[in-house]
């Protein structure tokens, strides 16, 4: 028998909620990196505006959670359930940023000739995108093993990262007329870098909502 | 110094810290059976108690706490067909043994009940009542325990106008805490509290809260409470109870956020009970 079906109704929205905020982030991120592929400014520009958004979503869930506490006086799973909304919900968020970077660098680049085929970035993406694929059916399904397999990739992501800032700064001197390209290039990496991390942070947050102890993935 | 910590074996470093646990605890219970008549309402439970700490009992209606509190202070002898097994060691003794004289144990171990139940009588003689059944008269000492008894419960600065007034005249809040003075005064050594401020206002039962987490610097206190926020906020240690068994026991923190039995983690977060 369960007391609490309305909390628990409550707690089920508090992570359908969380899931489309991160969809959307998921999708502009996807956006981000094909705009900067089509040097399309215009949807990079639309990518920029729209992160309010996700901002606003991150801001209900954040009340949502805040109210579900003061309310339900949740202990151990059910608060652990919330806390790690209000973690994942920020961590999504700073993924959507880091997507409204990459739109900010497609615009900086401009409709300036790329000094060559962009390659490697968006297989660094799909990566991350994994990653964050990943983190987030961990948490939907409570996939401790699943959650795990973010870390490894991480360390693929982070070895690519280092491999492409090598070669981009490689470039500086071959096309001196290019610099600003380069270093937005090279911003990307970064912020898909970063775009992993995030998602490896997920797959901590999962880990301690399901065991209720700390997990340091990169250790 | 070093050669003798060389000397000493390994084991013996383990006996030793065993030996320490054993002084931090001032209750050993073993093995409790308790029953009405042919009913048993707790079935067998062994668990140590911690000194100068507050040890939380929950569970659900009819699971036992209070069959079990009251053994402790052998109030279930006032009850006719209840009878207990097992052992509760207590300073060497075992507290269900024959030999015990029942008085000296209930002045060592006191007992808050649910529903304040000061005397009809001042609030002064509230407290002095059973001092003067213990022999002591002169009223300096019984004036100075008073006034060391009520500061302890935290109702001194509230009544020490009118300690000749009636106890009834108090709220209910400062009724229970006269109940608490009233044990205080006896110096016990374990007091028992079961659901002290259940029927108290929100400050009333703060302040009982506050005095519990207080008195554990010189007491080692039991309660039985039905307030789960009220168990995590002033425990130190958590035993759930069900169905007369003690299904988990361990760090209340721990017990709050990752009990370790799925039935627990269910009673705790509202899901049965
Ligand atoms: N005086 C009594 N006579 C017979 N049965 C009792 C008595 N007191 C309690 N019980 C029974 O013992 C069980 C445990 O009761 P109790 O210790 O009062 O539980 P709790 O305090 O956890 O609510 C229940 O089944 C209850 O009906
Ligand atoms: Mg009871």
């Amino acid at each position: 028998m369960n007391t609490r079906s309305k909390f628990d109704s409550h707690l089920k929205e508090l992570k359908d909620m969380l899931m489309e905020m991160a969809r959307k982030s998921e999708n502009a991120i996807k956006e981000s990196i094909n705009a900067l592929i089509n040097q399309d400014i215009d949807k990079s520009n639309e990518i920029i505006q729209n992160d309010t958004i996700i901002d606003d979503l991150e801001h209900e869930i954040n009340n949502k959670a805040i109210i579900l506490i003061a309310k339900e006086s949740p202990v151990a799973r059910d608060l652990r359930k919330i806390i790690v909304a209000l973690k994942i919900s920020s961590e999504v968020e700073r993924i959507a940023d880091n997507a409204v970077n990459i739109a900010k660098s497609t615009v900086h680049i401009g409709k300036e000739k790329h000094i060559k085929e962009i390659v490697d970035i968006p297989i660094m993406m799909n990566l991350a995108l994994e990653m964050l694929s990943d983190s987030l059916n961990a948490f939907l399904s409570e996939d401790v093993e699943l959650a795990k397999t973010c870390a490894k990739k991480d360390d693929k992501v982070d070895e690519m990262y280092g491999k492409l800032i090598k070669e981009l700064m490689g470039y500086v001197q071959k096309y001196p007329d290019h610099i600003n390209q380069i270093n937005q290039l090279a911003f990307v990496c970064r912020y898909i870098e970063r775009i992993a991390d995030h998602s490896t942070n997920i797959g901590e947050h999962v880990i301690y909502l399901v065991t209720g102890e700390r997990y340091d993935l990169n250790a | 110094m070093a050669t003798a910590m060389k000397q000493r074996p390994a084991e013996t470093d383990l006996i030793q810290s065993k030996e320490n646990q054993q002084q931090n605890m001032v209750l050993h219970v073993k093995n409790l059976e308790i029953f009405y008549g042919e009913k048993r309402a707790v079935n067998g439970i062994s668990m140590d108690i911690e000194k100068n700490s507050v040890t939380a009992l929950i569970g659900p209606s009819g699971c036992g706490k209070s069959t079990f509190l009251r053994s402790i202070n052998r109030m279930n002898d006032l009850i006719p067909g209840a009878r207990a097994e097992g052992e509760i060691i207590y300073d060497d003794l075992n507290i269900l043994s024959e030999q015990i004289n029942v008085v000296a144990l209930r002045k060592e171990i006191g007992m808050v009940f649910q529903k304040p139940n000061p005397f009809p009588k001042s609030i002064y003689d509230n407290i002095t009542h059973a001092l003067k059944f213990a022999g002591i008269r002169k009223k300096s000492k019984l004036d100075e325990i008073v006034e060391e008894s009520l500061q302890k419960a935290a109702l001194w600065e509230e009544v020490k106008d009118r300690l000749h007034k009636s106890a009834l005249s108090l709220s209910g809040g400062q009724q229970q805490r006269l109940c608490i003075a009233r044990t205080i005064a006896m110096k016990p050594t374990v007091m028992l509290l079961d659901e002290p401020s259940s029927a108290l206002d929100p400050i009333s039962n703060a302040k009982v809260e506050d005095l519990i987490v207080e008195l554990k610097k010189d007491y080692s206190i039991i309660i039985v409470t039905h307030n789960m926020q009220q168990a995590s906020r002033i425990s130190d240690k958590t035993a759930f109870f069900l169905s007369g068994d003690l299904i988990e026991y361990d760090i209340t923190d721990t017990i709050f956020t990752n009990p370790s039995v799925k039935k627990t983690e269910e009673y705790i977060s509202g899901r049965f009970g």
